[in-house]
C-alpha cells in the first residue's frame, strides 16, 4: 500500500525524531525519512499514471492526476529541504542559536508537517483536508518561533492569530458546505466525501454553496497569502529558520491553493456561472499588484523573497480563477516551477544569510567572490523566479499571459506591470548583494548546494522541453478541474 | 409530535443563553471571569447538543456532547486557569476601550448575522434551523472579542469562543458534522490550545508581560 507507506513514514519520522531528534544522526535521520516518504510518493504516481485515479481505504483516501501531482512534487521539495537542513541547522547549533531540545523539536515537527501537508492532499473527505490545513499551522507555528527572539515570538503569533481565524472562516465554509450536501447525500460521513460531493455537485443549494465558497476562499486564501490576507506571510517568512521558509513557501501555500481549487470545481458545478472564478481572479490579481509594489520597500532579504512568494501565489490563483484548459495548465505548471525555484532561492539565501551573519540586504554583499556557488544560485534563482527565459517559469507566465490576454484582456496590462515592477525591485537587490564588494566570511559547515542546482535544472528543464508523459499529466489535471 | 415545540424552545432558550454569554465576554475585563464565562459557554453548547441529541435520536451526536463537555467544560477551563496561575496574571484586569461602542457594534454583527442566516435557515431541515442566526452571531462577537482585547490571554479566549460558535452552527444547521471529522477539530482545538500555552510562557520570557502591543513591532520599513 503506498498511501500507507507514504503517510506512515513521515508520522513515523515525527515520532522517532521526537526521541532522537537532538543527536548527532538526526539530520541524516530525518532525510532518510524523507527519502522514504519521496519513494512511496514516486510509486504512487507511477500507479496513477498506469491505472487512472484510485479510490483507497473505505474510499477514505482519493487519488487522480491533479493531487498526485502535488504529492510528488511535496514529497520531492520536502527531501531536497531536509537534504539542505543537514549542514544548516548544523551551522545554526555550531553558532548557539539553537539548543538541542530546539533541534528535536525541529526535526520532529519537520516531519510531522510533511505528514499533515501528504494528508490534505491525499484524503477524500473534505472535513480531514480542514482538520489537516489546521494540523499543519500547528506543527509550523512553533518552528517559527525557534529562536525565540522577539521578532520571531511576534512572528509566530501572528502567523498562529490570522491563520486561526482564517481557518476557522474555512471550518464554517465546511459547514456550509456539509449542509448542502446533506440535503442530497444524506446525513453521516459520505456527505463530505470529495468524490461524492463531485457527482452531485449539479444539485447542490445554489445559495449556501456560494456562501459556502466565499467562506472558503477567504479562510484557505489566508493560507495561501492572498492580500489582503497576507499579513503573517512575510513575517513568518522572515523569522523562522530558512529551511522552513522554504517549505512554507514550496508546500503549505501550494497545498492551501489546492483546497481552494478542489472548493472551487465544486461550487462551479453548483453554480453554473463563473462566481468562483471571478472571486479568484479578484483576489489573485490584488495580491499580484500589492505585492509587486511593496517588494522594492524590503530590507530583509528573506521579506523580500516571501513578498515575491504572495506575488506568485496570486497569480496561480488568477490563472485557476480564470479556467480554460491552457489557463489551468500554466496554473499547474506554475505551480511546479514556482515552488521548485523559490525553494531553491530560500536554499542560497539561507547560506547566505549564515555567511554573513546577517539578513539585512545592504549587508550581504560579494557572494561571487566569497563563494562563487551560494552567489550564482542566488543569481540564477532570482532570474529563474523573474520570469527570464529558458526557465521554467517564463514558459508558465508565457502562457498565463496568452490565456489571459484571450479571456480577460482588461487584466494583462495589471499583470504586466506589476512583473516589471517585480523585477526591477529584486533584480535591483540581489545584483549588488551577489557582484558587490565582498564582505563575508567563510562557514563552519560545508554548505548544501546541490538541492539548489539540481531544483533549477528541473526549472530549467522544463522551461526547455517539457516531456510529453508530463505535459499530459498536466493535461488530466487540468481537465479535472477546469 | 406534539412534544417538539417544548423541545426546540428550549433549544431556543440556549441559544439566547449562549448569545447572553457571547455577549457578557464581549465586556469582561477580568481574565478569570473570562474563563468562567467560556466553561459556562462549553456546558450550554453541550446542554443544547444534548437536546437535539435526544430529540432527533442521533447517536453520533452522544458522543460529541461528551467530548465537548470533557474538553470545553473540564479540561480547556482548568488548564488556562492552571496557565493564569503559573503565570501569575489571575488578578489581571483588561482597560478594555468603549465597552458602549462595543456593545454597538456587537448588536449591529447580530442583525447582520441574522440577515445572513435567514436564506439558509429558510432551507435547514432541523429543528433547530432558527438558532442558526445566533450561531453566526456568537461566532462574529468572538471575532469582534479577538480583535479588541490587547492581552494575549484573552485573545485566546476569544479564538476559543469562536470555535465554540462554529461548533453551535455545525449543529444547529445540520445535525453536527460526520463524527471523524468533529473529532478531528476537537483534536486540533486541543493541540492548538496547548500550544498557546506554550507560546504564553515564551511571550513572557521574552518580554515579561502577556500585553501583545510588545508584538506590534514587525512592519515593512
Amino acid at each position: 500500500m503506498e498511501i500507507l507507506l507514504l503517510l506512515g513514514a513521515p508520522f513515523a519520522g515525527g515520532i522517532v525524531l521526537a526521541v532522537w531528534g537532538h543527536r548527532r544522526f538526526a539530520p541524516e535521520l530525518n532525510s532518510g525519512m524523507s527519502l522514504l516518504t519521496f519513494l512511496a510518493a514516486c510509486v504512487l504516481t507511477a500507479r496513477i499514471i498506469a491505472d487512472g485515479p484510485i479510490l483507497a481505504w473505505n474510499r477514505a483516501f482519493f487519488v487522480d492526476p491533479f493531487n498526485v501531482f502535488l504529492v510528488a512534487l511535496t514529497a520531492f521539495v520536502a527531501f531536497t529541504t531536509s537534504l539542505f537542513s543537514r549542514p544548516y541547522m548544523r551551522i545554526e547549533a555550531h553558532t548557539g542559536r539553537l539548543s538541542p531540545n530546539r533541534l528535536r523539536l525541529y526535526h520532529s515537527m519537520f516531519q510531522l508537517f510533511t505528514f499533515t501537508m501528504l494528508l490534505a492532499l491525499l484524503t477524500n473527505n473534505v472535513g480531514i483536508l480542514w482538520v489537516a490545513m489546521e494540523a499543519a499551522t500547528l506543527t509550523t507555528v512553533l518552528l517559527v518561533s525557534l529562536y525565540r527572539t522577539p521578532a520571531s515570538l511576534e512572528a509566530a503569533w501572528k502567523y498562529f492569530i490570522l491563520c486561526s481565524v482564517g481557518i476557522a472562516q474555512a471550518l464554517f465554509g465546511t459547514i456550509l458546505l456539509y449542509f448542502a450536501a446533506e440535503k442530497v447525500l444524506g446525513s453521516g460521513g459520505t456527505a463530505l466525501l470529495w468524490t461524492d460531493l463531485n457527482q452531485v455537485k449539479g444539485q447542490l443549494e445554489p445559495t449556501v454553496m456560494s456562501l459556502a465558497f466565499v467562506f472558503l476562499l477567504v479562510g484557505y486564501g489566508t493560507k495561501v497569502g492572498l492580500a489582503p490576507l497576507h499579513n503573517w506571510l512575510p513575517d513568518a517568512h522572515a523569522e523562522g529558520p530558512t529551511p522552513i521558509s522554504a517549505v512554507l513557501s514550496g508546500l503549505l501555500l501550494n497545498v492551501a491553493l489546492y483546497a481552494v481549487v478542489r472548493a472551487k470545481v465544486l461550487v462551479e458545478g453548483a453554480l453554473g456561472n463563473n462566481f468562483a472564478g471571478n472571486l479568484m481572479m479578484g483576489f489573485g490579481l490584488l495580491s499580484v499588484v500589492i505585492a509587486a509594489f511593496l517588494l522594492s520597500r524590503q530590507r530583509d532579504i528573506k521579506r523580500l523573497f516571501a513578498y515575491s512568494s504572495i506575488e506568485h501565489m496570486g497569480l496561480m490563483t488568477f490563472a485557476f480563477g480564470m479556467g480554460g484548459a491552457l489557463a489551468t495548465f500554466a496554473g499547474l505548471l506554475h505551480m511546479t516551477v514556482h515552488s521548485l525555484t523559490k525553494s531553491a532561492i530560500f536554499f542560497a539565501v539561507g547560506h547566505a544569510a549564515q555567511k554573513s551573519g546577517t539578513q539585512v540586504m545592504a549587508d550581504i554583499r560579494g557572494l561571487i567572490e566569497s563563494n562563487p556557488t551560494i552567489g550564482w544560485g542566488l543569481m540564477l534563482g532570482s532570474l529563474a523566479i523573474l520570469g527570464m527565459p529558458p526557465f521554467g517559469v517564463f514558459a508558465s507566465e508565457f502562457m498565463l499571459l496568452t490565456a489571459a490576454m484571450h479571456q480577460e484582456p482588461w487584466a494583462t496590462p495589471f499583470l504586466l506591470a506589476a512583473l516589471g515592477v517585480a523585477f526591477a525591485a529584486i533584480f535591483g537587490k540581489v545584483q549588488p548583494m551577489v557582484f558587490g564588494k565582498a564582505s563575508v566570511e567563510r562557514l563552519p559547515h560545508p554548505p548544501a548546494l546541490i538541492p539548489v542546482f539540481v531544483h533549477l535544472a528541473i526549472v530549467l528543464l522544463l522551461g526547455l522541453y517539457m516531456p510529453p508523459y508530463l505535459a499530459e499529466w498536466y493535461r488530466q489535471a487540468a481537465a479535472l478541474i477546469g | 409530535m406534539p412534544s417538539l415545540p417544548l423541545w426546540s424552545q428550549l433549544i431556543n432558550l440556549l441559544a439566547a443563553l449562549l448569545l447572553l454569554l457571547a455577549f457578557a465576554m464581549l465586556t469582561q475585563r477580568r481574565v478569570l471571569s473570562l474563563i468562567r464565562l467560556f466553561a459556562a459557554q462549553g456546558f450550554v453548547l453541550a446542554l443544547s447538543t444534548l437536546v437535539v441529541a435526544y430529540t432527533t435520536n442521533q447517536p453520533d451526536l452522544y458522543m460529541s456532547v461528551a467530548v465537548t463537555f470533557g474538553l470545553k467544560v473540564l479540561a480547556l477551563p482548568w488548564f488556562l486557569h492552571w496557565l493564569i496561575r503559573k503565570l501569575n496574571v489571575q488578578w489581571d484586569i483588561e482597560t478594555v476601550i468603549n465597552i458602549p461602542v462595543q456593545m454597538l457594534v456587537g448588536i449591529v454583527l447580530v442583525i447582520f448575522a441574522f440577515n445572513l442566516a435567514a436564506p439558509i435557515s429558510e432551507i435547514a431541515g432541523t429543528i433547530t434551523k432558527s438558532t442558526l442566526g445566533i450561531a453566526i452571531a456568537s461566532i462574529l462577537l468572538s471575532f469582534l472579542m479577538m480583535i479588541a482585547r490587547r492581552k494575549a490571554v484573552s485573545q485566546v479566549i476569544g479564538f476559543l469562543a469562536m470555535e465554540n460558535g462554529l461548533f453551535f452552527a455545525a449543529t444547529s444547521a445540520t445535525y453536527g458534522m460526520p463524527l471523524v471529522v468533529e473529532l478531528g477539530i476537537l483534536f486540533d482545538v486541543l493541540v492548538g490550545t496547548l500550544v498557546f500555552g506554550v507560546f504564553f510562557f515564551q511571550i513572557r520570557e521574552t518580554f515579561e508581560s502577556l500585553d501583545i502591543h510588545h508584538l506590534e513591532k514587525l512592519k515593512d520599513r
